[in-house]
């Protein structure tokens, strides 16, 4: 089986001034559709720089990188966007939901620049809502909800339009513990669905949630291995 | 049209700035059709005027020399061998001496000395007494024709006024005649109605120089009155051999003249305000500038779930140009209500012309894309990580 993302000696290398800045060096790790992976590092360790990587926001100065195959080295931005969009559902720290719309077009929001038509794209959307329990709160607007509630409408926009990876960062970085444990579980039985799911955070705690960790240090991986293992550290 | 409603939706929401955005593009195209529209109400009420003094005449003057003179009667054996091209023909002469009556100097009565034929070329008609004649002409005689209010003034009415004397400068002359009332709103002194005629030859024989040097012509065929001043400059030119000592006009030349007058003025008076829709254009450019800055946020998360550079651009051009469209249908409105408003107030009738609005209506749709260009593209440049961070 092909790996879903397949990483192989990724640098991202930045000239600050004078000093050259490696935030990703040399990072080669492949991820299989089915697993959950936790990549988790401090803040400046170069997980942030990963995830752009590997969510197509973003081209590494060297190495390559395949998104189902496909070799993102050569992409044109448009080329990237419409990668992003087929095969990506991003989970952000901040919600990220388009204020002035309603939830439901907010869920839509990817299933629009996949081209799907109106009344499809209304099913669709709807039918993610109710996955995460929100059908009622579909034509509010997103400042109506609570924190937990905007999070779970932006999972839903992740899993819209059926994409191959949901790329969690820092997903209850906003929330209280109660919520994040119900996002979380929430992550978690999306993967038992057979999701394919990466996320990123500093916290350990949070970590634990997944089945492979993946640790982060000065751009480079310190572990890469099961949680258990993970968790003996 | 998903770009339609996204943009009524945006400038929707932010009404308070949408507004103020449009606002220059409101000012400016109002200001454009009011412009445009009143100065051409107003010059086409003067052609009105202009037009109703005859389309159908010209006017010749000839500047009589020493060795090249003009005969009123070879003027009309002229006239005579062209009666199918010529209807009527009158020589003008302005006697020295004002009107007087009694005591009192009607310094703004007009005196004219003509033919018989000018009250044809005036199209008037006559209300009591008879016109000038052939023979009053010929026999030099003293009479005179009066203008309805001339005649009013003097003797109180038409009828009274037959018979009378009135002197001009110092010779008396009995009054013949008095024409029709011709303006039905208003008689005044120095009015249409206040006027004596009085044979040419008498009027030239007032005049130090008892040449004449004017000539009014009616045409048949107002069509054909560029040809027929042709005509008569020809032969007006066996008689002078030298353009430069006479002059034809036609008075339905003049009145294109007017127009092209017209057209040009009101172009450069559109052009002048037009300078205010590239201001407002300027203004809808920097709003759109500011728009992109605080939606930096959200055009990261379009283009991370998938939005590509140029659904992007799209965006926030057709917004750009939805927002001045509107602006400039308001414009138009409103222009076109102060239009009729001002037109009323001072009396003429204005009405918005059909050019300026739809000129308006196009620049303020090209406005709207040619300002929001540069931002919009701003906006899609944008990288998504940067993007998202903001804020």
């Amino acid at each position: 089986m092909v790996p879903l993302i397949s990483l192989r000696h990724i640098y991202k290398i930045y000239e600050m001034g004078d000093e050259t800045v490696y935030a990703n060096d040399d990072i080669s790790l492949d991820i299989d559709r089915g697993e959950f992976v936790a990549i988790v590092g401090k803040s400046g360790s170069g997980k942030s720089t990963l995830m752009n990587i590997i969510g197509a926001l973003d081209v590494p100065t060297k190495g390559t990188y395949l998104l189902g195959g496909e070799d993102t080295g050569e992409m044109t931005d448009d080329e990237l966007a419409e990668i992003r969009n087929r095969m990506i559902g991003f989970i952000f720290q901040q919600y990220n939901l388009l204020p002035k719309m309603s939830v439901l077009e907010n869920v839509e929001l990817p299933l629009l620049y996949q081209g799907v038509r109106d009344r499809e794209r209304r099913e669709i959307a709807m039918e993610q809502l109710k996955r995460v329990g929100l059908e009622d709160k579909a034509f509010n607007l997103p400042r109506q909800l609570s924190g937990g509630q905007q999070q779970r409408v932006s999972i839903a926009r992740a899993l819209a339009g059926s994409p191959s990876l949901i790329l969690a960062d820092e997903p209850t970085g906003a929330l209280d513990s109660k919520t994040s444990r119900e996002v979380l579980g929430f992550i978690r039985s999306l993967n038992e669905e057979g999701n394919t799911i990466v996320m990123i955070t500093h916290d350990k705690s949070i970590a634990m949630h997944a089945k492979r960790a993946v640790q982060i240090m000065d751009g480079r991986i310190t572990f890469d291995g099961s949680i258990e293992e993970y968790a003996k550290l | 049209m998903q770009s339609f409603k996204m943009a009524i939706r945006s400038i929707l929401s932010n009404k308070m700035r949408s507004f103020l955005t449009m606002l220059g593009i409101i000012i400016g195209v109002a200001s454009v059709i009011m412009l445009v529209s009143i100065v051409t109400g107003y010059m086409s009420s003067m052609v009105e005027s202009f037009a109703s003094m005859g389309v159908d005449r010209i006017n010749v003057s000839v500047t009589n020399t020493a060795s090249r003179v003009l005969e009123p009667d070879e003027m009309y054996e002229f006239f005579d061998d062209n009666r199918d091209t010529f209807l009527y023909m009158s020589p003008t002469v302005t006697p020295q001496g004002r009107v007087k009556y009694k005591n009192e100097t009607l310094s703004s009565t007009r005196v004219g000395g003509y033919s018989d034929d000018y009250l044809s070329v005036m199209g008037y008609e006559m209300e009591a007494g008879r016109n000038i004649s052939w023979s009053d002409i010929s026999g030099n005689r003293k009479m005179a024709v009066l203008g309805y209010y001339t005649a009013w003034y003097m003797f109180g009415s038409s009828e009274n006024a037959v018979g009378e004397s009135l002197k001009i400068g110092n010779a008396l002359f009995t009054v013949a005649g008095v024409v029709q009332r011709q303006d039905e709103d208003s008689l005044e002194q120095g009015g249409t109605d206040d006027f004596v005629w009085i044979p040419y030859t008498v009027a030239a024989k007032m005049n130090r120089s008892s040449q004449i040097g004017s000539y009014i012509v009616t045409i048949r065929d107002v069509t054909k009155a560029d040809e027929d001043a042709e005509m008569i400059e020809d032969f007006l030119y066996t008689v002078f051999r030298n353009d430069d000592l006479y002059t034809v006009v036609a008075n339905s030349s003049m009145l294109a003249e007017m127009n092209r007058m017209i057209s040009q003025i009101s172009l450069m008076l559109g052009g002048i305000a037009g300078i205010s829709l590239l201001v407002a254009g300027v203004g809808v450019m920097n709003i759109m500038l500011v728009s992109v800055t605080e939606r930096t946020r959200e055009i990261g998360i379009r283009k991370a779930l998938g939005a590509k550079r140029r659904t992007i651009m799209k965006q926030f051009v057709i917004e750009a140009a939805v927002t001045s469209t509107i602006g400039g249908l308001i414009g138009i409105a409103v222009g076109s209500v102060c239009t009729g408003l001002i037109g009323t107030a001072i009396g003429i009738k204005a009405t918005p012309t059909l050019s300026a609005v739809l000129i308006s209506f196009g620049v303020s749709v090209g406005i709207g894309l040619i300002f929001g260009y540069m931002p919009a593209n701003r906006a899609a440049k944008l990288n998504p990580i940067d993007a998202l961070r903001s804020e």
